[in-house]
């Protein structure tokens, strides 16, 4: 069935595609909007990060300067992210024969500008991209398009390829850009055998956490009989501090569903489910669409290309439990039930969803999966390690300048992610440790910095790969109040189905809760540690396993300031308030400004007059210290 | 102005009952329709009473003890009617990092009361949100739909709660 793509514009008048010549004359079509634009094409990235920022009202302005102007024939588009989350709102402007232009930080009044300047005048606004940042960074283009930016060029983008850069809530547009030609290749003319020899072949593994690898699960699934198998993608991104999966069905949603009936043929199910946490909203509503336009150009549905395959997809959302990230939590869930994990095995692949043989998979698994089809499991292998081929998406963030989503290949050294791809600590703090894997991971010094991220290097050096949230603490953290920090969140997601975790979590915390306030003994720290290998040693699930790695990684690298709480009653970073006394030092010339903001009236003395804190009524909150701008005020 | 019923209870030919059965009777996948019922019920009430769970009961063949555990066990169902304004504050690892703990104690010092709580004029819920997603902001809070980013100065958190206070004593006089 041939397409009337010239007559109608709308996505409301795209008939099914039946055939592999239907779809290309579609991706012909649109490959050549995207990449060579008649006219000029603004993008803004809203994706979640983007839209608080406010891309919402840039939009809205973008739309009403073009309709004021009749200025009908520039594109205006909603993309995902573009990765630089720190610089959100984010326009980005692409012309024919031209290099791409960023401008960072964009409001309603700087949108005038742009289209006065560059859309009309053709002179790009270097003072509005990150050449106006006056930053240090020489390497900095003059107009920075974020191409040349070492942020970017340590980067592989795969899994990010078009979060940024097509709208997700357009499936003409991921057609452009040679979406659902894996599901063609893998319909009309693969087997599904041949389809998990090319995902073994790939060495991909698990993105989720556990790094299995995703072949040698579809072929378990597959060598099933039954008389129905189930799909779920795992978009339960439960790690706080991490949202590349979030990004991705933001700004990409079409490649988890093709992914998803790619996996469905290779192992025999015709339904997938879709697992989203509730908190994603706007990654529910775009996935929503993505699925309804998916059923009208019938690459969801019956006979899809012609194959006599069918597939369907539902979306989920979870209702706030970390423990439902876990495979068999998330089955308790979609049966509505409370998300509690049981004992593996049997694993999911056997007997999964309603007991019927179930394949869960991560976003991220999931959105290299039709890359690797379409370029082949060699091409997937050259990229990365040896043992962790392909790349993996990192959220930069805590004290980092470039805080972002970035993708990097297998074998990239921490230090290269965090000075080269993240700029370093900001304001010339001191590097400490960055946290990975989050509530079941741990944290790396400055000693690992030069060793190669893979799955397995991070578990040598007692942390793990995770989902991805990469932490980066600088001097100003304390490492106890850290760990303190990740245990009350297990401790609170604890499931409550078995002891070690429901009363072991609780009474670490106690002990944890009885350092920072100075009131701990030695021997608190050995029972400390006790406990830890018990919950290690005999939870249940991987919940209750890894909830003691925080604490133990932070005691193996930083026993210093354990003890420095324990035995001088200390807190070196001045986090812990029971441990941080405040000061008024000679420097005060009696502002005033401390006494204003002092929400327990502790402090006395009268304008122009030394003042003073009443160490009987200080709370300890440290508001006089932030506001004091003469830094007359001393934590001790 | 008038202000949204905040009374406590749901009267029995409440129209929402009407909506909640329709929804159940159209949802496709009756095994697992607790969880969707639960979530649809929530959006509909704001709050989860037993009466509700009652309804839902009779109308799934699910015994109320099970949905009540359901209900329990996830942490975005409330039993509760929530205040007028929901302030969360992003407690996500980039943004405690980034001092979130001194965000949210100047929230409650502020509000008047912990997290998880509701004020007595039920104006305010202040609630720990676990990530918010937009750690390149950190730290954020929002209050209903709208983010605050970059919250390096608490300072400003008493002006932000009173632009709320007022407009909600202007709309109830
Ligand atoms: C407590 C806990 C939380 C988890 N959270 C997630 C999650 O948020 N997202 C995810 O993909 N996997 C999560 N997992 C891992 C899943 O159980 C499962 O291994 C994964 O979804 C498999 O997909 P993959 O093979 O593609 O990595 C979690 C595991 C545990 C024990």
């Amino acid at each position: 069935m041939v397409i009337e793509s010239n007559n109608c514009q709308e996505i409301d008048c795209l008939k099914p595609l039946q055939t592999r010549e239907g779809l290309n004359q579609l991706r012909d079509e649109w490959k050549a909007k995207l990449e060579q634009p008649k006219d000029i094409r603004v993008v803004i990235g809203m994706a979640t990060c983007g839209i608080s920022a406010g891309a919402n009202q840039v939009y809205d302005a973008f739309r009403e300067e073009f309709d004021k102007r009749g200025m009908t024939t520039i594109k205006l588009e909603k993309v995902g992210c573009v990765g630089m989350c720190v610089y959100e709102p984010i326009v980005e402007i692409y012309e024919t024969g031209k290099d791409r232009v960023s401008y960072i930080h964009v409001d309603p009044p700087k949108v005038k500008t742009i289209i006065e300047e560059h859309i009309l005048g053709g002179r790009p606004c270097p003072g509005l991209t990150l050449a106006g940042l006056n930053n240090d960074d020489k390497s900095a283009p003059e107009c920075a398009g974020f191409d040349d930016l070492p942020f970017y060029r340590k980067q592989k983008r795969i899994v990010l390829h078009n979060c940024g850069f097509i709208n997700p809530e357009d499936i003409r547009q991921y057609i452009g850009v040679d979406g659902y030609q894996a599901l063609a290749d893998v319909l009309t003319t693969m087997t599904p055998q041949d389809v998990i020899d090319t995902i073994s072949a790939s060495g991909l593994r698990g993105r989720g956490g556990a790094g299995f690898p995703t072949g040698l699960k579809w072929k378990f699934a597959a060598a099933n009989e039954a008389d129905q198998k189930y799909i779920i993608c795992n978009a339960d991104e439960g790690d706080p501090g991490a949202y590349m999966d979030r990004s991705v069905l933001e700004g990409d949603p079409h490649a988890i569903l093709e992914a998803m009936i790619i996996g469905g043929y290779a192992i025999g199910a015709t339904k997938g489910w879709i697992y989203v946490r509730a908190e994603y909203p706007t990654a529910v509503k775009r996935l929503h669409i993505a699925i309804d336009q998916a059923e009208q150009l019938g690459m969801l549905g019956e006979n899809i290309f012609g194959s006599g395959f069918n597939f369907d997809i539902q979306i989920r959302l979870g209702a706030g439990a970390f423990v439902c990230g876990e495979e068999t939590a998330l089955i308790a869930s979609i049966e509505g039930k409370r998300g509690m994990p049981r004992n593996k095995p049997p694993f999911p692949a056997n007997k999964g969803l309603w007991g019927k043989p179930t394949i869960i998979n991560n976003v991220e698994t999931l959105a290299n999966i039709p890359g690797i089809i379409r370029n082949g499991a060699e091409w997937f292998r050259s990229i990365g390690t040896e043992k962790s081929p392909g790349t993996k998406v990192f959220a930069l963030g805590g004290k980092i300048t470039n805080t972002g989503l970035v993708e990097i290949p297998m074998g990239t050294t921490l230090r290269e992610v965090i000075e080269d791809i993240g700029g370093g600590c900001p304001n010339g703090k001191t590097f400490k440790a960055v946290q990975t894997g989050g509530p079941s991971g741990g944290c790396l010094t400055i000693n690992a910095l030069d060793v190669p991220i893979d799955f397995d290097k991070l578990v040598e050096l007692g942390s793990m790969m995770g989902s991805g949230g990469m932490i980066v603490m600088d001097e100003d953290n304390c490492m106890v109040d850290i760990a303190r920090f990740f245990l009350d969140f297990t401790c609170d997601e604890s499931c409550g189905q078995c002891t070690p975790c429901r009363e072991g979590t609780k009474r670490m915390l106690e002990i944890l809760d009885k350092i920072v306030n100075g009131a701990a003994h030695k021997k608190d720290l050995d029972d400390l540690k006790e406990l830890a290998d018990n919950i290690r040693l005999t939870s249940l699930c991987a919940l209750g396993q890894t909830a003691p790695n925080p604490v133990l990684s932070t005691m193996e690298h930083f026993m210093d300031e354990y003890l420095a709480h324990v035995v001088d009653k200390r807190c070196p970073a001045h986090v812990c308030k029971n441990l941080t006394g405040y000061y008024i030092t000679d420097r005060c010339i009696g502002c005033t400004k401390c006494v204003r903001v002092c929400p327990a009236d502790a402090i006395t003395g009268a304008v122009k007059e030394h003042h003073h804190i009443d160490q009987a009524v200080c709370i300890h909150c440290g508001a006089c210290f932030d506001v004091c701008p003469f830094d007359a005020i001393e934590r001790r | 102005m008038s202000q949204p019923c905040q009374c406590m209870t749901i009267s029995d030919d409440d129209p929402r009952y009407m909506e909640l059965r329709a929804f159940i009777q159209k949802e496709e996948n009756k095994q697992g329709v607790a969880m969707t019922a639960l979530q649809e019920a929530q959006r509909l009430f704001g709050y989860l009473p037993l009466e509700v769970h009652k309804f839902i009961s009779s109308e799934t063949g699910v015994p109320i003890a099970e949905l009540y555990g359901v209900t329990t066990f996830y942490s975005q169902f409330t039993t509760s009617p929530m205040g007028r304004h929901q302030i969360q504050v992003c407690m996500g690892t980039a943004c405690y990092v980034k001092g979130a703990q001194k965000v949210l104690d100047k929230v409650i010092e502020t509000v008047g009361v912990g997290v998880g709580m509701t004020t007595d004029d039920r104006l305010f819920t202040i609630n720990a949100a676990r990530c918010l997603g937009c750690c390149g902001l950190a730290p954020v809070m929002m209050i209903d739909d709208h983010v605050y980013a970059n919250i390096d100065n608490v300072n400003c958190i008493p002006a932000i709660i009173a632009k709320y206070r007022e407009d909600g004593s202007r709309s109830s006089k």
